[in-house]
């Protein structure tokens, strides 16, 4: 097993017809992810490289069968796009794109109440289950089938943790990009919960950084319910309160989300933390040998 | 990005939040005609700069004539402002703030900030008005009270009520707390603020309820269509080169260290810099080049890096995914060859045509000092640099 996306996994995109949703829906397909459909308004009834593409997300889950979705639509557009994708009762939702506004957000999390979809990021490199399905941006080939899960707020950083465990013979079952946006979908604890239940998962990686307070309440949930090895990061540790750095979702402000508040939550919920990004994998290596 | 006080006032009165008299002045001879202006009588000038802490800092004085205004202006005007948000070196005051004296009754505190757990606008509030709400937080939590904001419905009137008879504002003033409520709620959704604050808001001893000072910043993903907030930007205020790398979409942090960096990712820069720590040196800067940057923007990077004459060593440490390797190296070269670049460079580099990459740095005659890992370069540069 896994978590979120397998094999059988169906997934669309939507905004298709743009540079960088033709790039990664080739480079999913090529990695072997189902690609069924696509979704371009005004499009519909053409297709790119065989996958069919429709005018809306209800017809293309109509005619496709597509269980998942993934969203390259540019910042003005996306939030419509996942209300789409979420009326459309599209189990998963992937939005990668980067720099929605935050009012728009506030507005989709709204929307998304008491409804079927889940929503992943926005502003994550997507979901991926080695060998099975890759939704995302992520590079494919560092990735290994394994048993090691793999949830962070972060992109490359979790590209650097997962060449760690690869490296060190680790595969993973499922790598998460909960994405760096101050208001987005699954959390830290939905993704925890979710490895804690599967059987494959026999250990987590979690990367966190500064600002909100998400790595505390995860801490929290890790304290009374994992019942698996969790090793952990948190970047940010040198950042300056007050500056966003990069991610609209890292920033210390009044004086809270700091790392050393996190590490702290995270040290007392037994999680085992690397004091360095470069040993993340080896700190999962001795959480898992219980030394 | 943040705006001043005068221009944070414009807008809270476009939506209907009482504010003092007020006229903005550049000279001292236009600072006493404003206070001339405004009756000749009590006045305060307030120093702009985007800094908190001026009262305490000198940067707010209370005048009680035309040419008292002028004698402060004067003495702020052209001056470095230093409070304890500023940093040592202060802010250079390029203008003041003329405003009518009020008499005070009462100083409270009102903010709307996004509540990131809940993911809703979140209204805070207080009786503790004048004084940083991060004390009262620390010191009288009781004393703070919030309401969560349904997106679908807005500040409901009861909840603005709710919260004026727990600040025990008078019941004929309620009506106007209200209003002051729900215009700073529609100020802070429809121009896309990430904080508007009123610290302190007054009750005076006629009965108005106004901001006697106000704070707004904003989230930069909305200026496509916040083109008037925009305009309100002063680049005067930021660091030079977090406005230069902006212009290419660099996303660049002016940090104290000696040791500069390069990477792709905001969440890999912020480890780079921790790593950097973790071995013994200091980051001169966090800088996220971005997932698919180019030749040129690696070029622009690098420019701005080497701009900072702290700088004694650049450490580029790039998890090609989407970004290739190759491409990397060749915006390396090219630039490292441009600028002539004097201080070690020690390059990581990891991902998507790693091997290509590391072919173009080694056949291109420049000394780069090349690592495999994280640690080994920040090992690397650490060491460079104390022997440079």
């Amino acid at each position: 097993m896994s978590i979120l996306v397998n094999k059988n996994t169906r997934v669309l995109t939507q905004g298709i017809t743009g540079a960088t949703g033709q790039f990664h829906t080739r480079a999913c397909k090529e990695y072997g992810t189902q690609m069924v459909a696509g979704v371009t308004p005004g499009k519909g009834g053409t297709s790119f490289e065989g996958i069919p593409i429709f005018d809306t997300v209800a017809r293309a889950v109509k005619e496709t069968g597509a269980n998942a979705s993934v969203i390259y639509v540019p910042p003005p557009f996306a939030a419509d796009a996942i209300l789409e994708a979420a009326d459309a009762d599209i189990p998963l939702a992937i939005c990668i794109t980067e720099g929605i506004p935050v009012r728009d957000m506030v507005k989709v999390k709204r929307y998304l109440e008491g409804r079927k979809s889940r929503l992943l990021g926005p502003n994550c490199p997507g979901t991926i289950t080695p060998g099975e399905c890759k939704i995302g941006i992520m590079p494919g080939h560092i990735h290994k089938a394994g048993s090691i899960g793999v949830v962070s707020r972060s992109g490359t950083l979790t590209y650097e943790a997962v060449d760690q465990l690869t490296r060190l013979g680790m595969g993973q079952s499922t790598c998460v990009g909960i994405g760096g946006d101050p208001v987005h979908g699954l959390e830290f604890v939905d993704v925890l919960e979710m490895f804690n239940n599967d059987t494959q998962t026999t250990g987590v990686v979690m990367i966190g950084e500064i600002g909100g307070s998400a790595e505390e309440e995860a801490a929290d949930w890790i304290e009374a319910h994992m019942k698996k090895p969790v090793a952990g990061f948190i970047a940010g540790q040198t950042a300056p309160p007050g500056k966003r750095m990069g991610h609209a979702g890292a920033i210390i402000s009044g004086g809270k989300g700091t790392a050393r508040e996190k590490i702290a939550a995270m040290t007392a919920a037994g999680i085992r933390m690397a004091s360095s990004p470069a040993t993340i994998g080896r700190t999962m290596q001795e959480a898992m040998s219980g030394k | 990005m943040n705006i001043h006080e005068f221009q944070a006032k414009e807008i809270l009165k476009r939506f209907g939040v009482a504010v003092p008299q007020g006229i903005i002045a550049t000279t001292a001879e236009e600072a006493k005609a404003a206070a001339q202006q405004l009756g000749g009588g009590v006045a305060v000038v307030k120093a702009q700069i985007h800094a908190g802490g001026r009262g305490k800092g000198g940067g707010v004085k209370v005048v009680k004539s035309p040419e008292e205004a002028a004698d402060k202006a004067r003495q702020m005007l052209g001056r470095n402002l230093v409070t304890r948000q500023t940093g040592p070196e202060g802010r250079q005051v390029r203008r003041v703030l003329v405003e009518q004296g009020l008499e005070i009754q009462r100083e409270l505190y009102l903010a709307m900030v996004l509540d990131r757990a809940q993911s809703r606008v979140t209204v805070i509030c207080s009786s503790e008005g004048g004084v940083e709400i991060e004390e009262v937080a620390a010191k009288a939590p009781e004393k703070i009270l919030k309401e969560t904001v349904d997106p679908a419905i807005g500040l409901a009137a009861f909840q603005c009520r709710r919260l004026a008879f727990a600040l025990n504002i008078p019941s004929e003033l309620t009506g106007k707390a209200v209003a002051v409520m729900q215009g700073l709620y529609r100020a802070f959704v429809e121009t896309d603020a990430s904080l508007a604050e009123i610290n302190p808001l007054i009750i005076t001893k006629d009965g108005q309820i106004m901001a006697l000072d106000a704070k707004m910043n904003f989230d930069s993903n909305a200026f496509f269509r916040q083109k008037e907030i925009v305009a309100l930007r002063d680049l005067d205020e930021e660091d030079p080169r977090e406005v230069e790398a902006s212009k290419y979409d660099l996303s660049y942090i002016s940090l104290d260290g000696n040791i500069a960096c390069m990477v792709n990712g905001a969440g890999l820069a912020m480890a780079t810099m921790d790593i950097i720590k973790h071995h013994g040196g200091e980051p001169a800067n966090f800088l996220d080049v971005g997932g698919g940057a180019d030749k040129e923007k690696v070029a622009h990077a690098f420019r701005i890096l080497l701009a900072d004459s702290r700088v004694r060593g650049v450490l580029i440490n790039i998890f090609g995914g989407i970004m290739r390797c190759d491409v990397l190296a060749q915006g390396v070269v090219d630039a490292a060859r441009e600028l002539k670049i004097t201080v070690p460079l020690v390059v990581r580099m990891q991902g998507t045509n790693v091997e290509q990459g590391r072919q173009i740095l080694a056949a291109s005659g420049l000394t780069i000092i090349s690592a495999d890992t994280m640690a080994e370069a920040a090992e690397k540069i650490v060491t460079a640099v104390k022997q440079f």
